[in-house]
Order: C-alpha cells, then structure tokens, then sequence
C-alpha cells in the first residue's frame, strides 16, 4: 500500500520515510497505528463541501460575514464524522478518517477535471470516488461558480501582474489557501475556550459604540470568536460521546478503561485549560484541528515551543507518580501520528505544480531559549528527539534550535539523529533569529518566545500574522532583463523593457537593467498581495485562529484584519545561487575576459546551449561560483541579496506594517526551474533552480566549510529566514567524532551569522543519480584517511565501490 | 621549488578536528600502493580524465607543440613533446586536462588556511601537511610552520619520517602532531615495496618520540604485505619499546582506490601485480590482539 505516490518529489531522501524505521523503542500500539498512518492513502473527502455548500445556500446573506463564518465553523464540527481509531490515545481527524482531506470550495472549488487529475496523477495522489465526483459536479461546483475568493481575485489582478504570474516569476501563497504560517504559544496551556468566552463577554460590553466607529464590526468579530469557542467544545464533546458509545461495545475491558480516558479528557479540553500531560497533547490538537477546518491555511498549524509547553505537566506529573516516562513517549508518538495522518490538502489546476508535496510544514521547534532568554532544553526536548528518530515518518517536521547556550550534548543528540539521514532535524540559530524579529520591531521577550512554524521562516509565536504571499523567481527576472521584458519560453512580453542587453557596454548596465525590472516585478507582486489580503480579512476571517493569537481578543480584531500584535508579510526570494552564477558568468566571460559576446550568450541561451556543449561546460568549469568562499562570486550574491532587501523591505501591506525579505524555497525551485529557460550559468533550460540561499546544484566544489563561509558573508539579520542545504554522504559522518565536527560546524555557521540549515545524507538513490548527471553532483566529497576525493572524479569502479559502502552502512 | 598538488578543506580524517590539508608534491617512497600516486613526482605531472573528456579538441588546437592526439581512447599526449606548459589545462572546457602540481606563495597558503580558521577554533582542528612527502620541502614548510605558530593555529604533519635527521629536528620543533605511517618492519622488503629501507624511518620515529611529540602511528593493513603475525609483531614490539605516551595504532586496511588517479596520470597501478588484498575480519581482529598484548590500543580506519 506504500506507493511511491506517498513520497514527496523532491529532495526524495530529506522526506521520504520508509516502513523499515527504527522501531525498537516503539511499543506495539505505537508499531501498530504507524503503520497504519503509513498504509493510509490520501483521499479528497467531500463532507466538509456538502456540509458547507448547504449551510451556505440556506444561510448566505443572513449574517454578517465574520458571523456567517464561525457558524460555518460550528455547522461543520456539527455535523462532521468523528472518527476514533482503534488503540489512538489522542483523538481527532479533520476528515472522516485519517488522510482524509476536505475541500475548501469557499476558497477554491476543484472541477471536475481536478477532482480526476487528483485521483488519477502518479505523484501525490488523492483518491476520490466517482460518486463523490459526481455530487460535487451536481451539489458543490454549481453553488461555488462566481462565489469563490480565487475567482474574486482572479477578476480584479491586472493584466501586468497575470502577464508575470504566467511566465513564473512568482507565485501568489493566498489564490488557492488560507493566509497561514502561525504556531501558537503557551497561552492555551493556561486558558481554557470557556475563559477565552469570558473575556470575549467582557470586551463586548465594553464596546463604545459612541466614540469607536468600528465598534460594529468588533461586535461582530468579537461574537463569532465567541461562536468558534462553542464550535470547539462541541467537536471536543462529540468525540467525548464517541467515545463513551465505544466503550459500551468495546469487548476488550483495557481498551474500554482507554476509551472512558478519552471521554473524560475530551470533556475536559478544550472548554477548560489542561491539568495532566495528555490533557495539554489533547488541548493543543483540538486547536490545531479547528484551525484547519476553518480554512485550509497553508502550513497547517503548529505547537511553537512544545517542548517548553509540555514540560511543566509532565514534571509535576512525574513528582505525583502519575506519568512514567514510557507513557509520555507514548502520547507523543501518538500525536506525531495524528499530524501526519494531516495530509495537505491540494491545490487546483496547474499551480498544483507550485508546490508539490504532501507535507503540511508542521515544524516542531525543539530545544532554543525561554521568553527570559535562558536554555531551554528539557527532557521532553529529548525525548522529541527520541520519537522523531524512531517514528520516521513525513511530518511533523522537527528543528533544533542551537543559541550559544545551548547545551552541547543536546545539539550531539539532534546531530545523531541527523546522522540516520532522514533529513531531519534542521538546525536554527536563535540568536540570529530573534535579532531579525527585533529588528522588525517585536519585544525582546515576544522575539524570544518566537521560532520556526514551518520551513525557516520565524515568528512571534502566538502574537503575529506573518505571511507568505509568495516566492520570487530570481533567476527568471535576470532572463527577462537580457530579453528586454520578453519571456523567451512564451515570447511573451511580460516585464519592463529595460534595454537592449547586446547593447549593455558594462556590466553595471545590465545590473541596473536587472535591478530596474527586479523593482518592477515586486511592484506587481505587492499590489496583488495587497489586494488579497484585504479580500482574505473582509470575506474569509479566521475567526477561530484568531482567539489564540494576541490581541485579536483585545482589539476585537481578526487574524487577517490586523488584529494580531504584529503584522509581517514576506516575499520569499528563490534562487540566490542561480542567479549569482549567471551574473558572475557574465560578468567574467562576457564583459572581463570578453571569452563570448553578449550575442554569442543570448544566441546559446536561446537554443539551450544545443551545439555549445563546450561552451557550456568552460562556463561550468571556469567560473567563480557561489559556495566556494570565493571573493568575487560571494561578492555579487551579496549584492543581489542586499538589493532584494532594499527593494522589499519596506514596502507597505495593508496593515499598517510592511513587507520584509524572505530566502525560502520549499519546492517552489523546481516548479520555476521548469518555467525558465537556459541560464548564462550553463544550467539547462527546465531544470531546476538553486534553493533558498544554497548553492546551486553542484557549483559548490570547496567542501561544506567553503559554503558556511560564502553563506556567512550574507548578513542574514535583514531577512526573516534564509535557507541552507547541505549534502553530506554518509561516510562524512561515519565515526562518533565526525558527529562532533558536524556539530562544530554547526557551531562555526552560527558563529558567522546562519540562520539555518539542513544536512541531506545522500543515499545509494542520489549516488546513482550523480553518475547519470555528474554536474549537478560536483559537491559530493568522498573523505578517506589521508584520501578524499570528489564522487565524480572518481571511475566507474571506485564509484561502484562508494555505492556499496553507503548501502551497506545504510545509515 | 614546492609544488602542491591538493588543498582540502573541511578535512576530517587528518588529525583532531575540522583541518585543512595541505598535499606537498614528491616523495621519497614510492609504495605499491600509494593512494595519491600524483603525490609521488616532485615535478608537475599532467592528469586527463577520460570520463570528463567531451572530445571536443580544444586541447588538441592550442597545444603549443603539437603534443596532443586525439585516439579511440580520448585524447592522447605524447610526453616527449609536452613541456607541462599548461596550455591544454588552461583551455579545456570540463577540465578533463589538468596539470597536478602549483607553486603557491606562501602568502597565497596563509590566506586559504585563515578562511578555514573559525572552523579550527571551534572544533579543535588545525592544518595538516600531507603529501607526498612535506619533509621534501623544509624551506617552505618551515616557513609555513612558524607562520601558523605565530596564529595558534595547531599544526600536525603526515610524513614517512624518510628525510633527513636536521630537517626532522627542526620540523619537529614547529609540529605539534605526527601522522606517521608504519609499513613494515623488516627493511629489506620495505625497500621491496616503499623504494627505500627503513633504518631512516624508524630512527626519527624513535627521535620525535623521545622529544615528547604527540604522535598518531597508522598502519595501511594489507594482506600479503604486512599483515602477517610476524611483521604484526615486530611492528607492536618496536612501538612498545618507544617512549611516547599515547598508546594508539590506526589500523587502515587495503583499498585500491588509487587505481582511478593512477589512469589520469597514464600510469598503472601496481605494475608488477604484487599481490595486495584487503586483511579479512578475522586477520584484522588479530592485529588487534596482538597489539593489545603490547598494551596498544587500535582503532579500524581513521
């Protein structure tokens, strides 16, 4: 049943589990729903449409919308399956059973071409039945046409901006899902739903509605925050009732005593703030599942600083006797479980591209500092490490988080588990980090209390509405500069006619011609993003979300209108590396050493270098390439970088804050690659791009020391994340003093600035991929005593040989 | 002149922590098995990679003296008309052509070990001279060596110890780890299979421990070389009767991964098929036992 289907595309060995993990720690009810979270196909479940679709017909118009929306909200938990598994301790599926994914039609209602493409595609595969098909053709699709946000966007975006999005210069996060991005911090552990109604009670009535003129539209936010509180607690007594149901029937008088378990916690929370441990799992799981019934927000929802949350449950519990360390391991995998029985839900039309993946980005942030700045690590930080490694399984991902004070024998566990190849957990430096959310105008304290909630972007933890509107692609906006504004894959023209680049007498000419249209280009992307930020806080508020995030509650305001106390929007830039390539290319061989004209470039670029093998591979051999601690290509990834910054930071959203620079990629870089032609770098037209702020593939030949030092002349405090890969084969890290050195390393990264990165231990797959096409693999290091050598250079039988040793140490 | 055929950084089977190793060009020795044969010459060798090779005949056309000819096997050069100008290296588009060997001033070596510096500092590590042989070269080396000093940065030296007693003792002074390998004790078949016998070696090993240096003894374990009981012996017999503190052995067996450099550099390897063959298990696990009742520990690998 585990097809390939169930792998995420890219970067296959950073992601892709395997049924035969490390299971000894596991007990058998453990063993047991992992593999049935691994068997579970992902399926399109259209409940939550129909039950939505009929709320609507009755009720739209009747309300007003931030009402309309929570009693949608509280239908939904009404009237949705409750499902509980056999042997769960933690209960809650947002669909009928486990990687069942709902629609979001108010957003985006798939056709019914979607609805088969989905059900059908060889890669991330949702299954859907025929029936269902046709009670979306009949019930669902016909209400939705005019009706959903996508179509409200896509009606009003000028031609400019549709003209750039066509092309792939970037993509828009917020045309197909929810604004997201949001962990949550400590408050749910201390306040139960029913206090959160009381302070709503209190806030209303002191509503002024003589002075204030929103105090209406309070009212009314404040009401349907009032309204997702009761649709919460019911969904939580509803499983209560299942529960309670089951043990009647249930033969097996254990598994009754589990179920009356669940019943009693589930009446508990999340009306009530948590007493025990499982209570606290549980809390945090309802909410995270109310959220994402809401709306589909992209990176579903995540715990924030779990580790520092659970701790004081599981010590007192620990002191009274009434939790041993086994059972607290126990509840953690089953909530490992949970989230990854959360399969994301999937995108319409040919975006699905964008981003494909099944991965939802919950990333649990382990280790890093307490809001007054001390380690906070614990042993629950341990035991996260523990489960994560022996789990294996797609999400939830987990981080450490290495401050100076971070213990060392914490960050030699998180290196270990590193060393296992699953590709995680990725390594992020606090103190870079709070320095960027400072100096985007958070507190000290609410800084420290943020983190990473998905990939490597940061937060403020339960205080901040910080949103991804979308990746720029870099490299395609150099592309369109050397064809003056045309798109050479459509022969479009999309941007701004900046010049005959023949014409270009220095390379600073071209720079200017590259940064004029970079302008242009975040212009158009702003004033969309903008735009639907607006349609997002008037049509589709978040009005359970915004109950935990402060101080939606106090200002009476939603997640996406404001509300919270801080309000980011980020674009997030791809492709660094390319981008610095191609520049560095062209300004060594075309204007310094004059080896090739600018024709000559444009003329091979325009065919994919067919013909000009040579040519291409002089450019790839002989050309100062990010990643190498090379002075002059460091020093025009510096400049591209700072010049990004200066052209995003600052613009205005819509909240009286602004837009800040982001280095991320998620899978964003493939989906660009294939959208931009050949580069003067020598990569090929449609393959893909370099990541986040990573070398591109294979341009970094000086060994991983050589790429911190290029990555660490970024001064990475200006954006809110940058993203660092690392490629290690496994005899890299073979010995336990290799895991030392690859923590030194850690080490010496932060020391210089990093915010992030990630260690990718290649298997026999990639090893196997690198003899097909060696110049994407350059990097690879074989290290040997007193021998070491680069995997390409080595033949055919020495590889051979590397093959079988990396299978057989099969780390 | 000093030649250096390699620079690696982050290196990190060298010696403590995160290094950067230096490759100095020629050596004394010239063992069956030297896994950096190109290490061997102490002149500028070429290398062509046929697998790199695109056939495109940049080479051949800018070769200043018509050495280069193309063949079914890739390009060939006839090496009583190359001069080792450079020219094919210069030009070749995937560096299929290179020349193995760079005069680096001393200036240049510095900056390249300072970039690898934060790296040193939090890791413990330091820079290794590696050949070849680094002893072939005291002028450079030394000057390297005090340089290095006078930044704290650690210096360790992977050397045959085959040079000549001075220049040990003054290398010595600026080392603060040895790297030696042990081959065979019996010197006759030293000279068999190294090039050279091994009174010399064993001498200095003897000097640097009586002057206190830390030292790393590793042992390339090849069957049928010398890693039978009785050289085992010798071997375990002779480090016990040395006064140096850390008793360690770095037991590495026999791979023939040089076989790759030695069809860059045209040459072949092993020519004379000396039998060479990788210790099984069981001989391995009894190295080890010998050396233990010497009171030596072992480690495989390293």
């Amino acid at each position: 049943m585990h097809t390939i289907a169930q792998r995420a595309p890219n970067s296959a060995s950073n992601f892709a589990p395997s049924i035969a993990g490390n299971v000894y720690g596991m007990n058998e009810r453990i063993r047991r729903l992992r593999k049935e979270t691994f068997d579970a196909e992902p399926s399109l479940s259209i409940e939550r449409a129909r039950i939505e679709t009929q709320f609507y017909k009755k009720n739209e118009g009747k309300y007003p919308i931030p009402i309309l929306r929570a009693l949608n909200f509280l239908e939904i938990c009404r009237h949705k399956t409750i499902y509980i598994g056999k042997d769960e301790l933690i209960v809650g599926e947002r669909g009928p059973k486990p990687k069942a994914v709902p629609t979001f039609p108010e957003l985006t209602c798939h056709s019914v071409e979607d609805l088969h493409v989905l059900n059908t595609r060889e890669l991330q595969r949702y299954t859907i039945s025929p029936e269902d098909i046709e009670i979306y053709a009949q019930e669902i699709i016909p209400y939705w046409k005019g009706r959903t946000q996508r179509e409200r966007i896509f009606s009003h975006v000028p031609e400019s901006w549709r003209a750039l999005y066509e092309a792939g210069l970037f993509t828009e996060f917020m045309e197909q899902r929810a604004p997201g991005h949001t962990a949550l911090d400590g408050k749910i552990y201390r306040t139960g739903l029913l206090d959160l109604k009381a302070r709503i009670a209190k806030r209303l009535e002191q509503l002024d509605f003589l002075n204030d003129p929103e105090a209406t539209d309070k009212q009314e936010e404040l009401t349907a925050m009032a309204i997702s509180c009761d649709a919460a607690i019911l969904l939580a007594e509803r499983h209560a009732d299942l529960a309670e149901e089951m043990a009647l029937a249930e033969p097996d008088t254990r598994r009754v005593a589990e179920l009356r378990k669940i019943a009693e916690v589930c009446r508990r929370v999340p009306a009530h703030a948590p007493r025990t441990f499982r209570e606290a799992i549980q809390m945090y799981w309802f909410i995270h599942l109310g959220t994402i019934t809401e709306l589909n927000g992209w990176d579903a929802m995540n715990p924030g600083h779990f580790d520092q949350h659970l701790v004081p449950f599981y010590e007192k519990e620990r002191t009274e006797g009434t939790l041993t360390r086994d059972e607290a391991k126990e509840l953690l995998s089953c909530f490992w479980i949970k989230v990854n029985n959360h399969t994301a839900p999937p995108k319409v039309g040919i975006t699905a591209k964008e981003s494909g993946t099944y991965n939802d980005f919950t990333n649990l942030n382990i280790g890093g500092l307490k809001p007054d700045g001390s380690d906070a690590v614990n042993e629950i930080s341990y035991l996260m490490l523990e489960v994560a490694e022996e789990l294996h399984i797609l999400q939830p991902g987990c981080s450490i988080h290495i401050s100076a004070r971070t213990p060392e024998r914490f960050l030699h566990a998180g290196c270990k588990v590193i060393r296992q190849g699953h590709g995680y957990p990725s390594v992020f430096n606090p103190d870079v980090y709070i320095q960027e959310l400072m100096r985007q105008g958070k507190t000290l304290q609410d800084a420290r209390e943020g983190g990473c909630s998905g990939c490597i972007e940061v937060g403020a933890f339960g205080k901040e509405a910080y949103l991804l509107t979308g990746y720029l692609n870099v490299p395609k906006i150099l592309e369109v500069t050397l064809n003056n504004g045309y798109d050479p894959v459509s022969g479009k023209c999309v941007g701004l006619q900046t010049g005959e680049a023949r014409s270009f007498r220095s390379y600073d000419e071209l720079y200017e011609a590259f940064l004029k249209q970079l302008r242009y280009v975040v212009d158009q992307k702003v004033r969309v993003s903008n735009y639907i930020d607006r349609m997002f806080a008037k049509y589709a508020p978040a009005t359970f979300l915004s109950l935990f995030i402060d101080d939606c509650i106090a200002k009476g305001k939603d997640y996406y209108d404001c509300g919270p106390r801080y309000n980011t929007s980020y674009i997030q830039c791809t492709g660094l590396g390319t981008v610095t390539d191609s520049l560095s290319s062209l300004k060594k061989h075309v204007f310094e050493d004059q080896t090739y004209s600018m024709d000559k470039m444009l003329q091979t670029l325009a065919v994919n270098f067919e013909g000009a093998e040579a040519m291409r591979q002089y450019i790839l051999n002989r050309t100062p390439f990010f990643g190498n601690d090379d002075e002059a290509a460091d020093a025009i990834a510096l400049r591209v970088y700072n010049d990004l910054y200066d052209t995003i930071e600052g613009q205005p959203n819509t909240k009286g804050e602004c837009f800040h620079l982001n280095m991320l990629s998620t899978t964003c870089h493939v989906y660009f690659g294939k959208m931009t032609g050949a580069t003067p770098n020598g990569r090929l037209a449609g393959i893909t791009i370099s990541d986040g702020t990573s070398p591109s593939h294979g341009a970094d030949t000086h060994g991983p020391s050589a790429v911190i030092k290029s990555l660490g002349k970024l001064d990475q405090v200006k954006s809110g994340g940058t993203l660092l890969n690392l490629r290690f084969l496994p005899s890299l890290l073979k010995r336990e003093e290799d895991v030392a050195k690859l923590a030194s390393l850690i080490r010496s990264y932060f020391a210089l600035g990093g915010h992030h990165v990630q260690f990718n231990i290649v298997d026999t797959a990639t090893l196997y991929a690198a003899q097909q096409t060696p110049e994407d693999y350059r990097d690879l290091l074989v290290r040997m005593a007193g021998y070491s050598d680069y995997f390409n250079d080595m033949n055919a039988d020495l590889q051979a040989d590397i093959i079988a040793r990396t299978e057989q140490e099969g780390f | 002149m000093a030649l250096f055929f390699d620079i690696k950084r982050y290196s990190i089977n060298d010696g403590p922590g995160i290094r950067i190793t230096l490759f100095l060009k020629g050596c004394p020795l010239s063992c069956v098995w030297c896994h950096n044969p190109e290490g061997i010459q102490p002149r500028k060798e070429k290398m062509y990679t046929r697998k790199k090779c695109i056939g495109c005949r940049t080479c051949v056309e800018h070769c200043p003296y018509q050495a280069i000819y193309p063949t079914a096997e890739g390009m060939k050069t006839n090496t009583e008309a190359c001069r080792l100008c450079g020219q094919c290296a210069a030009v070749c588009p995937t560096k299929a052509m290179e020349i193995s060997g760079t005069e680096y001033s001393v200036d240049y070596l510095m900056r390249e070990i300072e970039k690898e510096t934060i790296f040193m500092d939090r890791s413990g590590g330091g820079v290794t001279f590696c050949g070849g042989e680094p002893l072939l070269h005291p002028d450079v080396l030394l000057e390297l060596l005090r340089r290095c000093r006078s930044l704290g940065i650690h210096r360790a030296m992977d050397t045959t110890l085959y040079a000549r007693e001075e220049v040990v003792a003054e290398v010595m002074k600026e080392t603060d780890l040895f790297l030696v390998d042990l081959k065979q004790m019996d010197s006759g078949k030293h000279r068999y299979y190294c090039g050279v016998p091994n009174e010399r070696i064993l001498a200095n090993l003897r000097r640097v421990t009586e002057a206190g240096k830390a030292l790393v003894i590793r042992i390339p374990l090849i069957e049928g070389v010398n890693a039978d009981e009785e050289n085992i012996t010798r071997s375990a017999t002779y480090l016990a009767s040395l006064p140096w503190e850390r008793r360690l052995v770095h037991l590495l067996p026999y791979h023939d991964i040089a076989k790759g450099k030695h069809e860059k550099l045209g040459t072949r390897y092993n020519p004379d098929r000396i039998p060479l063959a990788p210790p099984s298990e069981k001989a391995l696990a009894h190295c080890c036992s010998i050396f233990r009742q010497y009171g030596i520990e072992t480690v495989i690998g390293g």
